[in-house]
């Protein structure tokens, strides 16, 4: 295995097209699996001379590009998006340690893979995403962390990121530079549901770096509820992202996005097409919920996520609408 | 003063910084892996991905064809080792299990080879590549699984010697006017101590020195030579640091004795880093417990009648068992107790010494009953162990040494501010929070082993101590330094204190809250012997008077306690009279009670405690309380303890700077144990889960913003000449009950079953 530096000349032509070649950026997920052997990647390559380009922070006025490689640290202290954008600034800020916020950066955050205890551990042959075809450990065996949304029959891992809510919920864009240049796809169209290949994980092609991520609009009325077994540093048993615009009490527009509970980044667009044009109360709120998790699964350990779920996703509706916006 | 370093009240010592702040703040602290080595080759392990069967082959070929791999050890070419003895039967292993002597599997994670290469990657590398063939048996994983047997622990283990009862149990309970009855449920948890269960074996020749963390290196040093038929006295254990021990590292493990094996085979040292995940498999654990408590009392709150009964998981040849009830049967004033531990075998590693190892998981069951009880009283929880304290412990009505429980409830209670609680459940809240308070016992034994130690002390002042006990992070250094100087009256910056290292005059294992009782007698004894000599060259007659004797600061007789040193000896005049450039001497000290053999089975690595309920005529113990704070989320459930109160009362406190910090540590763990800490079983394959420090969680800072420890003065002039009862395993006792306690007044809803978890709280 090599570890070789791309430039940002070479990235047009780059060594990443090889199915085998991993790029590396703030390593956070990377060196681990390599350590446990999960990832073999034949060669690394540090994408970080990129930064220079890829790392921009822009908040516009209709709209927020943030470059792949700006830090997660760096993204969640940064006050416009604190103002505008409070549900990606708290999703970042719930995730991980700081230690770690300030080595992961934003396209490695929402590539990172399953805590599946099985997936990271090799002794267990039977892993359909490690392994295709070899069986699923997690389905009977302790899966309190896994996924109730977007499972089959073949896999039930957790999506674990917190950002990739936020994105999703607001209509992010994600900008792709390969081999033919740069390409732009809606983010829901990133990452792919287990279905009958849980190994195929993104719809990225050998060669294709995320380089940005674009934000249609603003959404100061917005937060990131984060629910976990330990105060900071600890991956979601549910989470909720959130973003509103009320006037005179009516919800003109709704995105709501659920984490800790799918495979997935996941959007709950039934629940936000029972939102709008609606005054909020409690009543609805639980209808709301009820239609997000309607086709959960629940296994052995995890079926409380169900029910926390919707809770979690209640209490971050009603913040939402209570909250105080600063002008 | 500030609130690291408290105000040392009434028979404290002074809370001066620890003698290894620097070195370990610095990164200069040299741990056993840190050691240089002469051109080592690295070892990495293989272990069993099944917890029951047989390896049918190894195929080799991948994971010899990795550069720089020199040899791969199994059992077929293993060197060949003599077995030990369990340590609680009176040898030095924490499991009979013995990896790599045949294709038999004993549980998940056993060792199944030994990879050596020219570096820890190549070893990595190759390791990955080793594939093994196996014929699995279903394994029977815990409690609830077919295949396990179950018998009473009394006559498996030797040091499980009763099932406490007294008076008539069953006939009290029956004519009892409140009754109850509850069941409660520990889990499997694992030490995780920072420092790994790292190895370096180096030969000179015949002569082996092992680099290793380990609480006991007389045990290490004894229990290798018994392993590889050597004389002791050729091995050698260096460790002037331990990254923790929380009891992990009290007995030997397998992986020493082979990796020495293997060193000497292949003529080179050999250094042993294995992976925090294989530390689950080739350590010890504290095992899960389960228990049923019942209690009878009269409406006044007087208990008349208390049953315990344990049951804990061991492996299959191994009787492991911590047998709790010694303790849990004489906390309170009660004529009617009986009590039964069993233990249940299944297909798992020997479980082990873990930080208190009987009083957590067995005092989370009582004081989380004494809690239900207070409820069915309708009577305060202080008010209700206020009720039933006592002076002599019911079973034999032996006295407590000293007991300073109500007054550590009292303390505590007043700096948590308990009188603010309004005792019906569900009744405080703050926002989306219900708020609730609990608070429990702790207790733990007072216990003393026999301890030997060296001191030297030089015309100038400058002082040494040797002693071959272990910093395991609780301020060993410290406190022996403190009490050379104090006893010799130099000044503390003039004592160098060596310990970690089995060519030092035994101490015994730091465990069972002994070290500092033990190696601070040892010590002063020590030091009073080299008072005497100077003495005696500086007054040869005998016939001074009391005031000239002041004037040489030195008094002939030993005093039982620690020397006032407000003047320092006059050492040039003693040294010139005794014509002398050093002094030096050495002494072996054992606790009263001790057995006849102590002395021997020190110097051969067997500690002989003594303390607790087990001492003739009384009984040692040191108390506690403590009250928690926890706040339960009324939309996400979850659970957090933002106020964490202790008071202690431990005898002499040597040091309050440490005290305060390991009873801190101590409640931070407790609090933990109820909401954080388990391994999780998978119950098809009896296979640890999460055996990383990601997924097997421990608190962070956002955890514990609120913890208060307050050290009571207390006085006990009948356990050791150092007057010191050990604190180190006392805090994190009782805690995961105030936890639960906390948790029924926050939600009106009772949990018995550890850890608490979001998904069990219904509001």
């Amino acid at each position: 295995m090599a570890v070789q530096a791309l430039s940002a000349a070479a990235a047009a032509n780059n060594p990443l097209t090889k199915a085998t070649a991993q790029p590396l950026a703030g390593g956070t997920t990377l060196i681990d699996l390599m350590k446990l052997d999960v990832m073999r990647p034949a060669a690394v390559i540090d994408i970080n001379p990129l930064a220079r380009g890829w790392s921009a922070i822009e908040p516009g006025s209709d709209a927020l590009r943030l470059g792949a490689l700006a830090k997660m640290s760096d993204v969640a202290a940064h006050a416009e998006i604190e103002r505008n954008y409070p549900v990606i600034a708290n999703s970042l800020k719930l995730a991980a340690s700081a230690q770690l916020r300030n080595m992961a950066t934003l396209g490695g955050n929402v590539m990172q893979r399953t805590r599946c205890s099985y997936f990271r551990d090799v002794s267990y042959e039977n892993c359909n995403k490690r392994n295709p075809g070899s069986g699923c450990a997690a389905m009977d065996g302790v899966n309190r962390m896994h996924a109730v949304l977007g499972t089959s029959d073949r896999c039930i891992a957790t999506y674990p990121g917190d950002f990739a809510q936020a994105l999703i919920a607001l209509d992010a864009m994600v900008e792709i530079t390969g081999q033919a240049g740069t390409r732009s796809m809606p983010f829901a169209q990133l990452h792919k549901p287990p279905g009958d290949a849980p190994d195929i994980e993104t719809t990225l092609q050998p060669g294709e770096l995320i380089s940005a991520f674009a934000v249609p609009g603003r959404w100061p009325r917005s937060v990131y509820l984060k629910a976990r077994d330990r105060q900071s540093y600890e991956f979601a048993l549910s989470s909720a992202a959130v973003a509103l615009d009320v006037q005179d009490g009516t919800i003109r527009d709704a995105r709501v996005a659920l984490g800790g509970v799918a495979t997935v980044p996941w959007r709950a667009r039934e629940a936000e097409a029972l939102l709008k044009g609606q005054k909020f109360d409690d009543g609805l709120a639980q209808r709301v919920a009820d239609a997000a998790f309607a086709d959960a699964r629940g296994r052995r350990h995890n079926s409380f996520k169900i029910a926390l779920g919707k809770r979690v996703m209640t209490r971050a509706l009603q913040q939402a609408v209570t909250m105080e916006i600063r002008s | 003063m500030t609130a690291a370093a408290p105000e040392p009240k009434a028979n404290m010592g002074q809370p001066v910084p620890r003698y290894d702040a620097a070195a370990k703040v610095t990164g200069r602290a040299t741990y056993a892996s840190d050691m240089p080595l002469d051109n080592p080759a690295y070892a990495f392990l293989v272990t069993s991905a099944i917890a029951k069967g047989r390896i049918d082959s190894f195929d080799l070929d991948d994971a010899r064809g990795v550069r720089g791999v020199i040899d791969i050890v199994t059992h077929e070419n293993a060197p060949k080792l003599k077995e030990s003895k369990l340590f609680s039967n009176g040898g030095y292993a924490g499991t009979t299990i013995q990896p790599l002597k045949s294709a038999d599997i004993a549980h998940d994670g056993q060792i199944i080879a030994v990879v050596v290469a020219e570096s820890y990657e190549a070893a990595r590398e190759a390791a990955n590549r080793v594939k093994v063939s196996y014929t699995a048996v279903a394994p029977s994983a815990s409690f609830d699984s077919p295949g396990t047997t179950t018998a009473a622990a009394k006559g498996q283990n030797a040091q499980f010697k009763e099932d406490p009862e007294v008076g008539d149990f069953a006939k009290a309970f029956d004519k009892a006017e409140v009754k109850l009855t509850a069941s409660y449920d520990t889990p499997t948890q694992h030490h995780n101590p920072m420092e790994l269960f790292t190895t370096s074996c180096a030969w000179m020749g015949d002569n082996l020195v092992i680099y290793e963390g380990s609480q006991y290196v007389y045990g290490l040093k004894n229990g290798v030579a018994e392993q590889l038929g050597i004389d002791p006295d050729k091995i050698r254990v260096v460790n002037p640091y331990v990254g923790g021990g929380f009891g992990s590292r009290g007995s030997m493990t397998p992986r020493t004795a082979i990796i020495a094996g293997i060193a000497k085979r292949l003529n080179r040292p050999i250094k042993l880093v294995p992976t925090r995940d294989q530390g689950f498999t080739i350590a010890t654990y504290r095992a899960e417990t389960r228990h049923e408590i019942r209690l009878g009392a009269s409406r006044d709150g007087k208990l008349v009648a208390l049953r315990h009964e344990g049951a804990e998981v061991s492996s299959r040849p191994d009787a492991y068992c911590v047998g709790g009830t010694k303790t849990t049967t004489r906390l309170y004033a009660c004529p009617n107790v009986d009590s039964l531990v069993s233990i249940v075998r299944a297909d798992r590693n020997t479980p082990g010494f873990m930080r208190s190892p009987p009083e957590v998981p067995y005092l989370f069951a009582l004081e989380s009953a004494m809690d239900e009880l207070a409820v069915k009283l309708n009577m305060d929880p202080v008010e209700l162990r206020r009720i039933n304290d006592t002076t002599n412990e019911p079973i034999g009505g032996k006295p407590y040494t000293s007991r300073s429980l109500m007054a550590c409830f009292d303390e505590a209670a007043k700096a948590f501010g308990w009188s603010q609680r309004s005792p019906q459940p569900k009744s405080m809240s703050d926002g989306d929070w219900l708020v609730g308070y609990g608070c429990a016992a702790t207790c733990y034994p007072t216990q003393m082993a026999p301890s030997a130690a060296r001191v030297r002390l030089q015309r100038d002042g400058r002082t040494r101590v040797e002693i071959a006990g272990h910093e395991i992070g609780t301020g060993a250094y410290t406190i022996i330094a403190q009490t050379a100087a104090e006893r010799l009256g130099v000044p503390l910056e003039k004592v160098a204190v060596l310990v970690g290292d089995s060519e030092l005059p035994p101490a015994p294992v730091a465990g069972g809250s002994n070290s500092t009782a033990s190696t601070c007698s040892a010590v002063m004894m020590v030091c009073d012997q080299i008072r005497q000599r100077l003495f005696k060259a500086l007054m040869p007659s005998d016939s001074l008077t009391d005031k000239a004797k002041e004037t040489v600061g030195i008094s002939q007789a030993p005093s039982t306690q620690v020397a006032k040193s407000d003047r320092p000896l006059d050492l040039e005049k003693a040294f010139d009279e005794l014509g002398a450039g050093v002094v030096e001497e050495y002494g072996e000290w054992k606790p009263e009670g001790a057995p006849l053999d102590s002395f021997k089975a020190m110097h051969s690595g067997h500690a002989r405690l003594v303390g607790g309920h087990a001492m003739k005529d009384k009984i040692a113990y040191a108390f506690g309380a403590e009250f928690v704070e926890v706040r339960v989320n009324r939309f996400t459930h979850e659970i957090r303890a933002p106020r964490l109160v202790g008071a202690f009362a431990a005898g002499r406190i040597m040091n309050p700077r440490t005290a305060r910090s390991q009873l801190m540590g101590g409640l931070i763990w407790g609090m933990s144990s109820a909401l954080l800490e388990a391994t999780e079983i998978d119950q098809r394959n009896a296979r640890y889960v999460n055996d990383n420090l990601a997924d097997y969680l421990v608190p962070v800072n956002a955890d514990v913003p609120g913890v208060e420890v307050i050290l009571l003065s207390e006085q006990d002039d009948h356990i050791n000449p150092a007057g010191a009862k050990g604190l180190g395993e006392l805090a994190n006792v009782g805690t995961n009950a105030a936890i639960c306690n906390a948790i029924y007044h926050a939600t009106g809803q009772r949990i018995r079953k550890l850890p608490v978890r979001l998904e069990n709280i219904e509001v």
